[in-house]
């Protein structure tokens, strides 16, 4: 018989041992940066402060009590819920014409050329971007004073800052190479033939996109709105730069109460019920999303 | 049973009872096989036969479950793929692609004790072997296909291995370079006297190249043959079937005073010998195998030097300097297939037409 | 497609207004951010010299991209290796959970680990911004280096080691070389991403603020703005040339292996 130990000794030979543990470090360093941090964080969103670090001994709902009754919480849940959903649809629109333009309407040597140019203003800082829409759509900003020089409007508009509007322009503009890359993947993956082969059992080519097309590109949405919608939530320098007092999210909320407030529990218990709404919102989506995709018929792909 | 090396060959390998599993799955089930110095050995079989698994296994690149693996008198259990004398020519070649070509034969001379300009000498004198003499300081990654095999075996033979494993070598090659380089294999294989032991899927490759063919079914060697005897007697059906074309008949065995006799449907009776009784002679039913060039279509005025039959042509198909007609003896449903050399001013017949066919009861194979 | 390219290129116009309207008031004289333009000049460049608090910023800044992108590149190598040349138990949820920071809202990671942090008595620092950072640097460097050894036929490997070579030699000679590119473009994308990294470092930083940090600061002060976009503009064209260069990495080494180049990093 082998000792546990030559067991593992065995093991760790085998490419399966080999596997874990080279991913070992990376692993140890995720577990240890992320999963304990956001154990904490759902642990403390139990507690209550008492003190500057100090909490009290016993777990309780208070925080989720607070968190879920008072309309000023819910109001931002429910106002980041629908931001993060409305840059969600705007983005995902948007930007399925631009990767069925680059897969389908690019020369196959410049695809790249297109997507590093699509991809390289994700890559400059976020502030300065950010930042820069609230120049663009200020009072004074670049759009009114560049309307009114051409005498389109004689008074600046005002519904495009310090509200809702300008978050979602904002973080439309920011989020758009999330949703163009995954879409363009899965079409990028659509062989050409299966196009033709629609063509030539008859179908017109908007039938064409709409039967052979669309639903094998559906991976693609269906992964571009999960990474839009999901860190768009948790979303600070936006609104706190564009948003104006009507256009805060859970995220601000979330900020004051760990850094202003030094009610961490509060914060905690906040962070811990916007992810397990995304979380909820998430895993409904995945699995309409894989209804209709047919993957309940045998051989479907989710 | 360990099948042995031929009497005249000093054995070089030998494999004992090699298990191995994949989780749940039985890839080598007991392989027992010994390969002799200087041999040409092909391991022949469908994909997931277990073949490349038993070549890697020689390699070093497989850990088995039990049993042995001898290589020139030494146990390589526990050694590893770069301390065996074995080298390996990859499908995909595996040239290194940030190398030249001169930097991928020697790559495996960077330990050795010879003098830098000698392993440029060896390199050199490797890549002549191949064919390639002045290629050296080509990149890698501006190769053709033929190219790269060529890179692959010198790179291998310059290391001066006991064995040289090739995994499917010319699969990635299109007919006519395949054809081409195995013939170059063969004339390199006698050149340097290593044994080399060739993985493929492809029956004529191996007929062609081989001393000797183990043919592999489900991890086990369902027969292990030089090419003529694994064409001509095939152990099973399954491996005839495997081989080229063979044509099966239903038919009934049974003794007759001491003689072997069998009642072929459509062909009538005749006497076999034990040999053409590869798995014991079967009493009662039945299969007759046999290959489509031991029937002939009898012209006008030609006598049989056999037996014959009579039949119906019920398909032809022209391949240039052969036909193949699919016919039906009087009698039998299903159609057996014939090859004819297409000679200057015999016709090519049309289907519809009746003949005679010879057929030669010696060449018949029986199985139960 | 004649209509979707016009469309196309309105989109592009799009994603690059506010990198465009950059440098026009970086140069702009007028100390108010709009239009028209008043005249060209130097002086908010100029001025950045004088702004000490920023100049030790940039340094911090610096100093937390250099050691977070070689720290996440080195996690990315291994997770990358494990998971393209590997199967291992629960590899779908081990990398799963690994790659979880690239949608991950970044104030959830924050403020995670400001609570552990505070919770043992520990104190923010650089050190704190530069854990955070590894931690999301890593997914997109294992994104880039799957592909770089995805790319490499483990037969190359196979083929070295059957030659004579150890595996540690073997990394040396065939794998390392090979997917240098990868590594090479993992640390540029790294040391960008954490360059410009706001929350976490927002949150984790201590006494000492990054480059954002500081200048999320100074967006305070009017008065301040034309410098904020100076600086923005030499920020964004030093992102834009890292990633180029970076870019240019990935292509080669896709060339190197032999590959159709098809794609961008993610």
């Amino acid at each position: 018989m082998m000792t546990a130990g030559e067991k593992l000794r065995r093991f760790f030979r085998t490419d399966q041992g080999v596997g874990l543990l080279l991913v070992s470090p990376t692993a140890l360093y995720a577990l240890l940066l992320l999963a304990v941090p956001l154990i904490a964080i759902v642990v403390i969103s139990f507690l209550t402060q008492t003190g500057v670090r100090d909490f009290a001994p016993g777990l309780s709902l208070v925080n989720y009590k607070e968190a879920l009754s008072d309309p000023l919480y819910r109001e931002l849940m429910l106002r980041s819920l629908m931001v993060s959903g409305s840059v969600t649809v705007v983005t995902v629109l948007l930007a399925f014409p631009i990767a069925y333009f680059v897969s389908f309407g690019v020369k196959p040597e410049q695809k790249s050329l297109w997507i590093f140019l699509i991809t390289i203003p994700f890559w400059t800082s976020y502030l300065i971007r950010v930042f820069l829409w609230k120049v663009i759509l200020g009072y004074n900003g670049v759009l009114n004073s560049g309307l009114k020089l051409v005498g389109i409007i004689d008074e600046p508009l005002t519904f495009i800052l310090y509200n809702v509007n300008a978050v979602i322009i904002t973080l439309a503009h920011a989020y758009a190479p999330f949703a163009i890359l995954p879409i363009f993947v899965a079409l990028e993956k659509i062989d050409r033939s299966y196009l033709e082969a629609s063509r030539d059992l008859g179908e017109s080519r908007t039938m064409t996109f709409l039967r052979v097309t669309l639903p094998l590109a559906a991976p693609g949405v269906v992964a571009a709105v999960l990474i839009v919608f999901i860190p768009t939530i948790g979303d600070y320098v936006t609104p706190k730069l564009v948003g104006g007092p009507g256009g805060t999210m859970i995220a601000n909320m979330i900020q004051t109460q760990f850094l202003r407030l030094n009610n961490a529990p509060l914060g905690a218990t906040l962070a811990v019920l916007a992810m397990l709404i995304v979380a909820v919102i998430a895993i409904v989506f995945l699995i309409v999303g894989y209804r209709a995709a047919g993957g309940g018929k045998k051989g479907g792909r989710g | 049973m360990t099948i042995k090396a031929k009497p005249e060959r000093k054995p070089l390998i030998s494999l004992q009872n090699i298990q191995k599993h994949y989780g749940e799955y039985h890839a080598l089930r007991g392989i027992n096989l010994e390969i002799g110095e200087g041999e040409f050995f092909s391991l022949l079989g469908p994909s997931g036969c277990g073949k490349t698994t038993l070549l890697r296994t020689i390699a070093g690149f497989e850990d088995i479950d039990s049993g042995s693996v001898m290589l020139a008198g030494k146990d390589m259990m526990g050694v590893p793929a770069n301390k065996r004398p074995t080298n390996m020519v990859f499908q995909s070649y595996a040239i290194f692609p940030h190398l030249t070509v001169a930097e991928n034969v020697a790559f495996g001379l960077r330990k050795s004790p010879l003098s830098k300009v000698e392993k440029a000498e060896a390199a050199e004198a490797a890549l002549n072997m191949v064919g390639l003499s002045g290629y050296g300081n080509r990149a890698a990654h501006a190769l053709s296909g033929g190219q790269r095999q060529r890179v692959a075996l010198a790179r291998a033979l310059v290391l001066k291995p006991k064995v040289l494993l090739l995994d499917e070598p010319l699969s990635a090659l299109d007919r006519k370079m395949r054809e081409q380089m195995q013939v170059e294999l063969i004339k390199l294989q006698r050149e340097v006297g290593i044994t080399f032991i060739l993985v493929t899927h492809d029956q004529e490759e191996a007929l062609v190249m081989s001393d000797r063919i183990a043919v592999m079914f489900e991890g086990e060697i369902a027969q292990c043959d030089d090419p003529e005897v694994l064409y001509r007697r095939p152990k099973t059906k399954r491996v005839a079937d495997f081989i080229g074309v063979m044509n099966f008949l239903p038919a009934t065995c049974r003794h007759e005073g001491g003689k072997k006799i069998v009642n072929i449907v459509g062909l009538g009776e005749t006497e076999i010998t034990e040999e053409q009784c590869p798995e014991g002679f079967p009493e009662g039913a039945a299969t007759v195998g046999f290959r489509p060039e031991t029937l002939t279509i009898l012209y006008e005025g030609q006598t049989p030097t056999h037996r014959e039959a009579p039949a119906m042509i019920e398909e032809v198909v022209y391949y240039g300097d052969m036909t193949y007609y699919d016919v039906k003896f009087d009698g039998v449903d299903t159609p057996v297939r014939l090859s004819m050399r297409n000679l200057f001013g015999r016709d090519v017949l049309e289907v519809g037409t009746r003949a005679r066919i010879s057929w030669s009861p010696g060449a018949l194979v029986v199985f139960g | 497609m004649k209509t979707l390219k016009t469309y196309a290129i309105l989109y592009l116009v799009f994603l690059y207004a506010p990198i465009f309207l950059l440098p026009l008031f970086a140069f702009n004289t007028s100390t108010i951010i709009a239009f028209p333009l008043t005249g060209f000049t130097t002086e908010w460049f100029t001025a950045l010299l004088d702004i000490t608090e920023m100049h030790s910023a940039l340094f911090n800044s610096l100093k937390i991209a250099v050691t977070s992108a070689v720290l996440a590149t080195i996690f990315g190598i291994f997770g990358a290796m494990a998971s393209t040349r590997y199967h291992f138990p629960g590899q779908k949820g081990i990398m799963g959970f690994i790659m979880l920071p690239l949608v991950l809202p970044e104030i959830i990671v924050a403020v995670s680990l400001l609570v552990v942090i505070l919770k043992l008595g520990l104190s923010t620092g650089s050190w704190s911004v530069i854990a955070g950072h590894t931690l999301i640097c890593t997914p997109f460097a294992i994104a880039i280096l799957n592909s770089a050894f995805a790319a490499l036929d483990p037969s190359l490997e196979e083929a070295a080691y059957d030659l004579g070579e150890t595996r540690a030699s073997t990394f040396r000679r065939v794998t390392l070389p090979l997917v240098m590119p990868g590594i090479v473009s993992a640390l540029l994308i790294s040391f960008t991403i954490s360059m410009d990294e706001f929350i976490i470092a927002f949150f984790l930083t201590g006494a000492d603020p990054t480059l954002p940090v500081y200048l999320f600061s100074m967006l305070r002060f009017p008065k301040l703005l034309p410098a904020v976009m100076a600086l923005g503009t030499i920020l964004v064209v030093l992102s834009i040339l890292l990633i180029t260069i970076a870019e240019i990495f990935r292509r080669r080494g896709a060339k190197r292996a032999g590959l159709k180049d098809t794609g961008g990093f993610l």
